[in-house]
């Protein structure tokens, strides 16, 4: 089964639907969300209808610290700008969209594969795997093979070796990584809708559970388009600029 | 029963096993068949036993993972792997020929040999490379010569693939390869930098050329520290038959500093192939093991040896290009000329590392049969080089970065495509055709052919009319 997984969507249709129809031309047999279809971007009741209307192709969708904020179950701090954000989504979606919202899982999982936003180790409280020692928490709190999850903007793999140390690894857009069930592995997916290494293009992997491969996708989109939504809503400037890869 | 102890006949995953090729300490290799294969294969079957060293079983999957993303050029194609828990083997491609060090048997090789065998070498390297892989275990034991010359390099269980994740980075301290051919930066534990294979192919040209190793075969790492600091003996000071050249050439495979060293297996290659353009400097000539000082220094340098920032394989690969510079010596248009140079210049400004090799194609000479000294073939060979070196002054380049060339062929875009595709060359300048070429009509003009027909990128060159 091929799986794409995609996080940190963050109401950019544009970028969702390029990743769909890239993933679609691989072949992709499912879905997985991995958190913050809302936040920052301009389009977030299309997102949510967007996955919604995957229907049973979605195998998973988790909730990330975005969307707690909009139904009002965020007690994570957030700086104003993302603040402003959500109280400007919240009267965009409808009584449908915010109930798919709420009724998501922090965490689920399937076999030896666990999905979460942030960290398996508390998913509630959406802390950032941005070391080896994170990872370690989340791949012991996950007790399963593999874990996937998104919240840090920028992928990265973390595999352990047979010794059981935690090394990063930054992935190549395209190369297909081999990642054996004989080891542990985190891969955080990178964002689609909302990268911030200064480049354009939409984050997602696809994952290959038959054959054990991950491959990470950058995929481009109408940037100038989703830009321009975000300014004529008046969110805030920085969120146009990233996106348009820009510092 | 144990994978490794399997006898004709017996099958594992529908591969029967046909002959016991090879059983090593790490590993046991059969002639394995199974209808569905391409071609006449191989199983190669890691020793897992009980208190195998770890790094046995993820060498093994060092191996699976790079040989699968190569998918065959100077490796072994991989037809099919086992499950690496429940039994870890892998399927390749039986590779015809011999092992480089079945050559080394009766002693050292002649230096045309040397140069033919180590040449081959480099350019499967320079492939390699190429594709991303960092090969860090070259020996002559991982070496296959195939019969029409080639080389294939085996046994990838410490390659390095840049873009995937490098599972014996972190798990083990101590320098991975083997100690005579290990470079300076893998004793410090460095796995990304692809002229440590140059340092490596510096060695087994050394042994090659004279039978021994440069820097013995030290047990211990501290003894392969030692190469940080320690000259090797003069090749020619073991066989003094052979050339300033190529020693020169193996001198700068074997520096300690990486940005020293040959930049990369392509030029190690090319100086191979063109012993008469190799820069001849003091150590070249060397005949007896250095002195005091010289050593001390080296030691001093040693002592502060750090090692240097690394970029991935092709990227070094692409960084150190050959340029083709065609050069027509007969043509006099200055301004014409005067453009050329000005191209070359900038290309090798913005390529530090680049070579550029100035070209000229003269008709073949009749071999007998000239009546005066001065129109015989070498005279005017000579002629045409002098020429070429005078006009390649104002482009004002160090001696290793330039080297000139003088070609026979009856058409001159054949000689310059053929250099072009022999020596790997990755950018060719020619000068446009002149505007009112006489016989345009009738032949096409070089540069026209050679745009069409070229290996690589090639930029015409014009001046500002």
């Amino acid at each position: 089964m091929k799986l794409a997984l995609l996080a940190d969507v963050h109401a950019n249709i544009e970028a969702l639907d390029a990743c769909l129809a890239h993933a679609g031309d691989q072949g992709v047999d499912g879905y997985v969300f991995l958190g913050d279809l809302v936040g920052y971007g301009a389009d977030p009741a299309a997102v949510i209808d967007r996955v919604i209307a995957l229907g049973a192709a979605v195998r998973a969708s988790v909730m990330g610290n975005h969307d707690a904020a909009v139904v009002g179950r965020g007690d994570e701090p957030m700086n104003d700008e993302a603040h402003a954000a959500i109280i400007w989504t919240l009267p965009r979606l409808s009584m449908a969209q915010r109930q798919y919202l709420a009724g998501l899982p922090l965490i689920a999982s399937d076999g030896d594969v666990t999905w979460v936003h942030a960290s398996a180790n508390h998913p509630e409280r959406f802390d950032y795997v941005s070391c080896a020692a994170d990872a370690r928490a989340s791949l012991d709190a996950a007790g399963s093979r593999y874990v996937f999850s998104g919240h840090v903007h920028d992928p990265t793999l973390y595999y352990v070796g047979s010794d059981g140390r935690l090394s990063p690894f930054v992935p190549t857009m395209g190369v297909a990584l081999p990642v054996g069930r004989h080891r542990s592995w985190l891969g955080i997916v990178g964002s689609c809708g909302q990268p911030r290494d200064g480049k354009t293009g939409a984050w997602y992997a696809i994952f290959d559970r038959a054959k054990a491969r991950l491959t990470y996708h950058r995929v481009p989109y109408d940037v100038a388009a989703a830009a321009a939504k975000i300014r004529r809503a008046g969110l805030p400037e920085r969120f146009a600029l990233q996106i348009e890869g820009l510092p | 029963m144990l994978a490794t102890e399997l006898e004709p006949g017996n099958e594992i995953d529908g591969y029967r096993i046909e002959q016991r090729l090879y059983a090593g300490g790490m590993a046991v290799i059969y002639r394995v068949s199974r209808d569905d294969l391409p071609g006449p294969a191989v199983m190669k079957v890691p020793r897992l036993g009980q208190g195998e060293p770890g790094a046995t079983v993820v060498s093994f999957e060092v191996e699976q993972m790079v040989l699968d993303a190569l998918d065959g050029g100077p490796v072994p194609r991989l037809y099919g792997a086992g499950d690496l828990e429940r039994s870890p083997y892998l399927v390749m491609a039986l590779i015809e020929g011999r092992t480089l060090s079945s050559m080394l048997e009766n002693g050292p090789l002649a230096e045309p040999e040397v140069r033919r065998l180590g040449a081959a070498l480099a350019l499967a390297v320079q492939q390699l490379h190429e594709r991303e892989v960092i090969h860090l275990d070259l020996k002559p034991s991982n070496v296959m010569i195939r019969p029409d010359g080639s080389a294939v390099l085996i046994d990838l269980g410490l390659a390095r693939h840049a873009h995937l994740p490098d599972l014996l980075a972190e798990e083990f301290r101590r320098p991975l390869g083997s100690a005579p051919y290990i470079s300076p930066e893998q004793v410090l534990g460095i796995r990304h930098e692809a002229r440590s294979d140059v340092f490596a192919l510096g060695v087994i040209l050394y042994e090659l050329a004279t039978g021994h190793y440069p820097f013995g075969a030290p047990a211990t790492p501290n003894g392969m520290r030692k190469r940080l600091r320690a000259s090797p003996v003069p090749p020619r000071a073991r066989v003094p038959a052979l050339s300033e050249a190529l020693q020169e050439t193996i001198y700068r495979c074997l520096e300690v500093n990486v940005e020293k060293r040959l930049a990369s297996a392509k030029q190690l290659a090319f100086e191979l192939q063109h012993a008469e353009q190799v820069e001849v400097s003091a150590r070249g000539r060397w005949t007896r093991r250095q002195g005091v000082m010289t050593r001390l220094r080296k030691w001093v340098f040693g002592l502060g040896y750090e090692p240097t920032v690394v970029v991935a394989p092709a990227e070094r690969a692409s960084d150190a290009p050959i340029i083709m510079v065609a050069v027509a010596t007969a043509y006099t248009n200055e301004k014409h000329q005067q453009a050329i140079r000005l191209a070359v210049q900038r290309f090798a400004a913005a390529m530090p590392a680049a070579r550029v090799a100035c070209v000229t194609v003269t008709r073949p000479q009749p071999v007998m049969g000239t009546a005066d000294e001065a129109s015989s073939a070498p005279r005017q060979h000579l002629q045409l080089l002098v020429k070429l070196r005078h006009w390649a002054e104002p482009i004002a380049l160090p001696a290793g970065r330039i080297t000139f060339h003088v070609l026979e062929a009856g058409d001159p875009s054949d000689g310059l495509l053929d250099y072009a595709r022999n020596n790997q060359v990755d950018h060719i300048l020619i000068g446009a055709p002149p505007p009112n070429l006489v016989g345009r009509n009738i032949l096409p003009p070089v540069a026209d052919r050679v745009i069409n027909d070229a290996p690589c990128s090639v930029t015409i060159v014009r001046p500002r009319s």
